[in-house]
């Protein structure tokens, strides 16, 4: 539904070639689609306001470059800007000198304090710290046993108490101390989801904070919120004074403004965000990124940055030779499909990438993990010769591959048709060829993104 | 205050009071300032029209829609319709209320019940809680109703239902963490039907709307349902966290693609959030509002009401 907005200003620009400047007059259309673009992405209106006058002084009476069109260069002036106010780089947890360090976990009910307390609870434990979590949320039916069945699952330490500890303070408390008599060197403290403006359990966190002297007050936020989180953020900065955000549901399709208004509004770092169910799906946040992201652009570079994680640089070498010459078998095609596997499920790589250009189409395409499994369960129930030679897969040899994988004989059919077609396009396609060439084809209905078999 | 917003306080004297400040804290914000800036001001100009642009982005109300109302104005101004400031505030509420208004519409009638209520929503939009206090809605109203735990993923869920169940004395139908959610919805709805239950309310597990996998395991709990009951489910009701910006749309979008959504419920409205997201919805999808979550309390969940909820967009 969001046009991207390189697409928009290239319309605009369309009659721009000829400028050797950007003018006030033909700037107006420009900044007009920008100020579009944010506010549709949920930046606040009053942040847009100042971010489009910065913008204005930054482009006006700038040359236009030869290397790119105007619209790209405003883009690109747009960009930077996002970059500058969401941070320049990344940055990183604080730790107290004397453990325990608390963390503060803090926001408004639903925004994903809880999963986000799990979350950060591995992510601690992965970079070679002991947590130990409490929940001081007395209010919600079922919190603190929601956190205890995280802890459980995380296999991470949890300070339960008893039902009768109902004092978020002394409940807390006690969780220290049993982090110092445990050795434990992280406390996370989930604490109830709140309304910026209930100033009684505003209060109660002020108190905690008094306590426990946390070093990290992290406010927890969710993408997809719109104008308000300016306020939000702006009242728990204020009476909290918070040191970091952690932003939750990017894995869904929200542009994520919200993160520029919070960061704008309280000065302090984006350091996470949250980018799927499962304890593993938390990020380092990037500003880049997510500035992309806002405009609309894609996140190319996670993308990239997955791959690079998953696929064996060594393996990818020996296919491209397979492929050229036509060495590519069925057992080969697994391999493959078993590292695109690796890379994640297929919808969250969709995702990141631009909807632009020769990869516009992606934009409609549904995905289904399923498939590949599949495919793989297929390729899985064939004896090792026939996996190296796909012509001897007889009538027969078909209906026990079918049954061997839990699938019918026409998807093993169709699975094999797609096969000899694809090495008859890869044949077509060998040397320096090949790249421009893929770059026009249309996916093959065999590879993972197009129809399969069963669909 | 916002609870005075939306009425059903008139059999409670005790909120009067609440009635009477909450209506000045109204008067006292945005359409006040918006009538001392009208005040004196004759020429609709640039300016002006600037300050209701913002009044309406930053209640969510989305650029298409906000642009919308104000190339309304423009035009009226231009064919010298409209040329006084103070005729502004009633002409957008008009239109506001016009938007709302044509999207209302009835619930399904059910034949026989029970009347299947499929809950669904992304993570953390209030279904839960909602769920809770409709199910002491319907008590309210002396009808039967059973709770079913169809959130099989999320940690605790089922307990935090149970605890709901018990606060408003409804039966909850469950099974283990893990289970299958249709599963649950399958064995709720029979129960419903020997009991004959008047309402059975399912809460389904919150999935972002744009994991595909997720999404058809709500159609086929829909599906589920239609085996015991052919016309259920007869309500898929869509909760929608009030601080939810443009993402609302597409939630909206998506969720009535492959759930049917037939009415949302606006959840966390208590904040400073407007929920003006609302609009949008109901402009570009035609889906109605079906009820407002005002607080943490039981009883905090209203019946929407076009006109009151205009005027707390209002507010400051």
């Amino acid at each position: 539904m969001f046009d991207n907005l390189s697409e928009k200003l290239q319309r605009v620009f369309k009659n721009l070639r000829g400028e050797g400047k950007l003018s006030a007059e033909n700037m107006e259309g420009a900044l007009r689609e920008i100020r579009m673009a944010l506010l549709e992405a949920d930046v606040n209106f009053r942040v847009v306001k100042q971010l489009i006058e910065n913008i204005k002084l930054k482009a006006m009476g700038e040359e236009v470059l030869t290397a790119l069109s105007p619209s790209q260069q405003v883009v690109k002036i747009v960009h930077d800007e996002l970059v500058k106010i969401l941070g320049s780089h990344e940055s990183k947890l604080r730790f107290a000198n004397e453990p325990p360090s608390v963390f503060l976990i803090v926001g408004l009910q639903g925004s994903g304090k809880t999963t986000s307390t799990g979350k950060l609870a591995r992510w601690l434990a992965r970079n070679g710290h002991r947590p130990m979590m409490v929940s001081v949320d007395v209010y919600r039916p079922a919190a603190r046993e929601q956190l205890k069945v995280i802890a459980a699952e995380l296999k991470e330490a949890i300070y339960e108490g008893t039902p009768a500890e109902k004092d978020p303070l002394e409940l807390a408390k006690a969780a220290r101390r049993e982090s110092a008599n445990s050795g434990r060197d992280v406390l996370l403290v989930d604490t109830a989801g709140r309304l910026h403006i209930d100033d009684q359990l505003m209060t109660e966190l002020q108190q905690l904070k008094e306590q426990l002297k946390p070093v990290e007050i992290l406010f927890v936020a969710d993408a997809m919120t719109g104008q308000d989180a300016v306020k939000s953020a702006d009242e728990f900065h204020k009476r909290l004074g918070i040191t970091g955000v952690l932003l939750t549901k990017m894995d869904g399709d929200a542009r994520g403004g919200a993160a520029l208004s919070i960061r704008h509004v309280t000065g302090q770092p984006l350091k996470f965000v949250g980018i799927g169910e499962k304890f593993d799906a938390l990020e380092a946040f990037h500003p880049d990124r997510a500035a992309d992201r806002i405009l609309g652009m894609g996140d190319i570079l996670s993308f990239i940055e997955k791959a690079e994680q998953a696929i064996d640089k060594k393996q990818a070498v020996e296919m491209q030779r397979k492929l050229i010459t036509n060495d590519f078998t069925l057992e080969d095609f697994r391999d493959q499909l078993r590292q695109i596997r690796k890379l994640g499920p297929l919808g969250s790589l969709l995702d990141m990438m631009p909807k632009v250009g020769i990869l516009k189409e992606l934009k409609d395409v549904k995905v289904d993990d399923g498939e590949i499994n599949r495919v793989v369960a297929i390729i899985d129930s064939m004896t090792p010769r026939e996996r190296d030679n796909h012509m001897i897969i007889n009538g027969s040899r078909r209906r026990r591959i079918a049954k061997g994988s839990g699938t019918s004989v026409q998807e093993v059919n169709q699975l094999l048709k797609q096969y000899a077609q694809a090495r008859k396009m890869m044949k077509s396609f060998s040397g320096g060829f090949l790249g421009r060439k893929l770059g026009k084809m249309k996916m093959p209905p065999g590879f993972p993104f197009g129809d399969m078999p069963g669909r | 205050m916002i609870q005075t917003l939306f009425g059903s306080v008139e059999q409670e004297p005790s909120l009067l009071e609440k009635l009477k400040s909450g209506v000045q804290k109204t008067r006292a914000g945005l359409v006040s300032a918006l009538e001392d800036a009208l005040e004196g001001r004759k020429e609709i100009n640039a300016g002006l029209l600037d300050d209701l642009e913002a009044t309406l982005i930053s209640a969510d109300i989305g650029v298409r829609t906000t642009q919308e109302i104000l190339d309304r104005i423009r035009q009226r101004v231009e064919r010298h319709q409209l040329n006084d400031a103070a005729e502004l505030r009633g002409l957008i509420r008009e239109h506001l209320l016009e938007i709302l208004e044509a999207s209302e519409r009835p619930p399904a009638r059910v034949a026989s019940p029970p009347a299947v209520i499929l809950v669904v929503g992304v993570n953390g939009s209030g279904k839960t809680t909602s769920i809770g206090k409709l199910a002491q809605r319907f008590k309210n109203e002396n009808r039967s109703v059973l709770l079913c735990a169809a959130d099989t993923f999320r940690a605790a869920a089922i307990e935090q239902l149970e605890i709901w169940g018990a606060r408003t004395g409804t039966q909850v139908v469950r099974q283990g963490p893990g289970s299958d959610p249709s599963a649950v919805l399958f064995d709720a709805v029979q129960a419903a039907r020997a009991r004959q239950v008047d309402y059975v309310v399912v809460d389904t597990a919150g999935r972002l709307q744009t994991k595909e996998n997720l999404m058809a395991e709500l159609q086929k709990m829909s599906r589920t349902a239609k085996k015991v009951i052919p016309d259920a489910p007869h309500e898929v009701l869509l909760v929608l966290d009030a601080t939810t910006g443009q993402n609302g749309l597409e939630q909206a979008r998506k969720f009535t693609e492959t759930a049917g959504v037939t009415g949302i419920v606006l959840a966390k409205l208590d904040g400073t959030a407007k929920g003006g997201i609302v609009v949008a919805i109901a402009h570009e999808l035609n889906l109605p509002i079906r009820y407002v979550g005002v607080g943490e309390k039981i009883d905090d969940l209203l019946p929407f009401d076009a006109e009151k909820f205009i005027a707390s967009l209002f507010e400051p």
